[in-house]
């Protein structure tokens, strides 16, 4: 078993986008990383939401991110959630330079690579359906 | 009832307490195994609620009210009804219900029961309560370990908290479960800090031991007003506080340490349940140094350390320190998890575990536990949940009437 991190194959679960969250795969499709930014306190949003989780406000609107963040916290999964997941995989919480948080898995080291603070940059593996994955590289 | 105060809570008397006239009445783990062959969740489920009630010398006659997610059921299986009927929460939720409205008035013999088996089936995945659907977590193959291995590797990152400390708590549980002859992994140990450590990785930084296990089982529990159950077969318990803390649900946002609501001064995802401890101690006019057992959730080592540090016990990035040198295990100033836990007693799914450590708590009040009973028990402290799952419920019972 290597210890290099790749992406999962294609037949692992899909996302299946509600409306809200519908522009955020359809970018991820096309090679973009989307967040929602505040029109009123500025806070950047994720999850996809319906109202500023911060101020409240309504006025949130899509924005592209640079994809590049920082490892705030990781994990190495050795047992799969289930089996269609090829271990060893890290998902991790990243902190996007935008300022908001996500988490997803990363790829492109060995396990004994990863850290707090390592700089990562996104890119995208495709799944079942067209869509694609968020993943993150270090750089 | 509620005062701010700053940590730790300072004991206070508190006039009037809201359940001054409510006791635990009753309690029962039904049988519990790995697999329980010919059992499904509900036949469990009565097993522990019929068991409850004779703990209680009571009979289904005199029940008049149900709380939990299987209450419909149970009210119409038992011939309950008419009966006072609330589909709440599990777990110490439920608990804090059931005093709340025998408080109120609104029932006097509450019935709280839950059971889990034949729900895991699928053994090459993981447990199913284990396991997300969201969206922006399912994707990247997270399941409860992960969730919480990211809160864990966070206050090893900020505060420089060690494996071997993760595996000192581990060891603690399971020893705990090794002793218990009524513990699913009864006789399986001893285990030391290394064995933990030496057992194959799952979600850095737990290893296998590090983590709960599966199991299947039943627990239930009967509040009853005081004056319904003046011939009582066991010395009475009673609520002397409980509170919960949830941020959101499980598994959707990632479960950052700092995640915080519109307040970004507010109490942090990693501290989750201080708000609910403070609240629970106001209540109970008592602090962190007035419990005798703690009887707190254990799905993965680290949360140990966690609560420890969000209820006050200790300061912040010191629950490391905090569990070593013997404080933790049997005879030490705060023993933890006396019956073994989700790592070693029993993890009958989501619910049945989260009222084991309610029950749990009142046999240490009761003074009979077959094993690791920490003599002269007056307060023990309950707690479900954890900072991966974004909730923690607490609870604080005493054998002394408020």
């Amino acid at each position: 078993m290597s210890d290099f991190l790749v992406p999962q194959p294609a037949t692992i679960p899909r996302p299946y986008p509600s409306a809200v969250s519908e522009p955020y795969w359809e970018g991820a499709k096309r090679g973009e990383l989307l967040f929602q930014r505040c029109g009123a306190c500025g806070h950047a949003e994720f999850d996809p939401a319906i109202l500023c989780r911060k101020c409240g406000s309504r006025d949130l609107a899509w924005e592209r991110s640079a994809g590049l963040g920082t490892v705030y916290s990781w994990t190495v999964v050795w047992r799969p959630q289930q089996p269609s997941f090829v271990v060893p995989y890290a998902p991790a919480i990243v902190d996007m330079d935008e300022g908001y948080q996500i988490l997803a898995n990363v790829v492109g080291c060995d396990v004994a690579d990863l850290a707090v603070g390592q700089r990562v940059t996104v890119e995208f593996h495709p799944v079942a359906e067209g869509y694609a994955l968020p993943y993150f590289r270090p750089v | 009832m509620w005062r701010a105060c700053g940590y730790p809570c300072q004991p206070a008397a508190v006039p009037g307490h809201p359940f001054r006239d409510v006791v635990v009445a009753g309690v029962h783990n039904a049988r519990q195994a790995r697999v329980l062959e010919g059992e499904t969740s509900f036949t469990i489920t009565i097993e522990g609620a019929l068991g409850a009630l004779a703990d209680a010398g009571l009979t289904p006659r005199d029940v008049n009210g149900v709380v939990g997610a299987l209450s419909s059921d149970i009210a119409y299986e038992l011939g309950l009804g008419p009966v006072w009927q609330s589909a709440s929460q599990l777990g110490i939720p439920a608990v804090v219900e059931a005093a709340a409205c025998i408080a109120a008035g609104l029932s006097d013999v509450i019935l709280i029961a839950t059971g889990s088996a034949g729900v895991y089936t699928e053994r090459s995945s993981t447990a199913p309560w284990t396991r997300p659907n969201n969206e922006f977590v399912a994707p990247y193959g997270m399941f409860t370990a992960a969730e919480f291995a990211l809160i864990a590797r966070r206050h090893m990152h900020l505060y420089g908290t060690t494996s071997e400390q993760l595996a000192t708590v581990a060891a603690t549980v399971r020893n705990n479960g090794h002793a218990n002859p009524e513990a699913v992994y009864y006789g399986r140990g001893p285990f030391t800090p290394q064995d933990i450590l030496d057992s194959r990785m799952v979600a850095d930084p737990f290893h296998l031991l590090d983590c709960a296990m599966t199991a299947e089982g039943g627990a239930a529990i009967v509040l009853a007003r005081a004056d319904r159950v003046p011939d009582l077969p066991n010395r009475p318990v009673y609520v002397l506080g409980g509170s919960t803390d949830r941020i959101g649900p499980s598994y959707r946002h990632a479960p950052a340490w700092d995640l915080t609501g519109r307040d970004p001064d507010g109490i942090p995802n990693g501290y989750v349940g201080r708000r609910a401890a403070q609240r629970a101690f106001a209540t109970a006019g008592l602090g962190p140094d007035d419990v005798d057992t703690c009887e707190f959730y254990d799905p993965f080592s680290f949360e140990i350390i966690r609560q420890f540090e969000a209820f006050g016990f200790c300061g912040e990035g010191e629950g490391g320190d905090f569990v070593l040198d013997g404080t933790i295990g049997p005879g030490g100033r705060f023993p933890i998890t006396t019956d073994g836990g989700t790592m070693s007693f029993g993890h009958g799914g989501a619910t049945v575990q989260l009222l084991q450590r309610v029950i749990r708590g009142v046999e240490q009040l009761r003074g009979t536990c077959p094993t690791m009973q920490v003599d002269g028990a007056s307060v023990s402290m309950c707690t479900n949940g954890g900072a991966g799952a974004l909730f923690t419920d607490v609870m604080i019972l005493g054998n002394g009437r408020p």
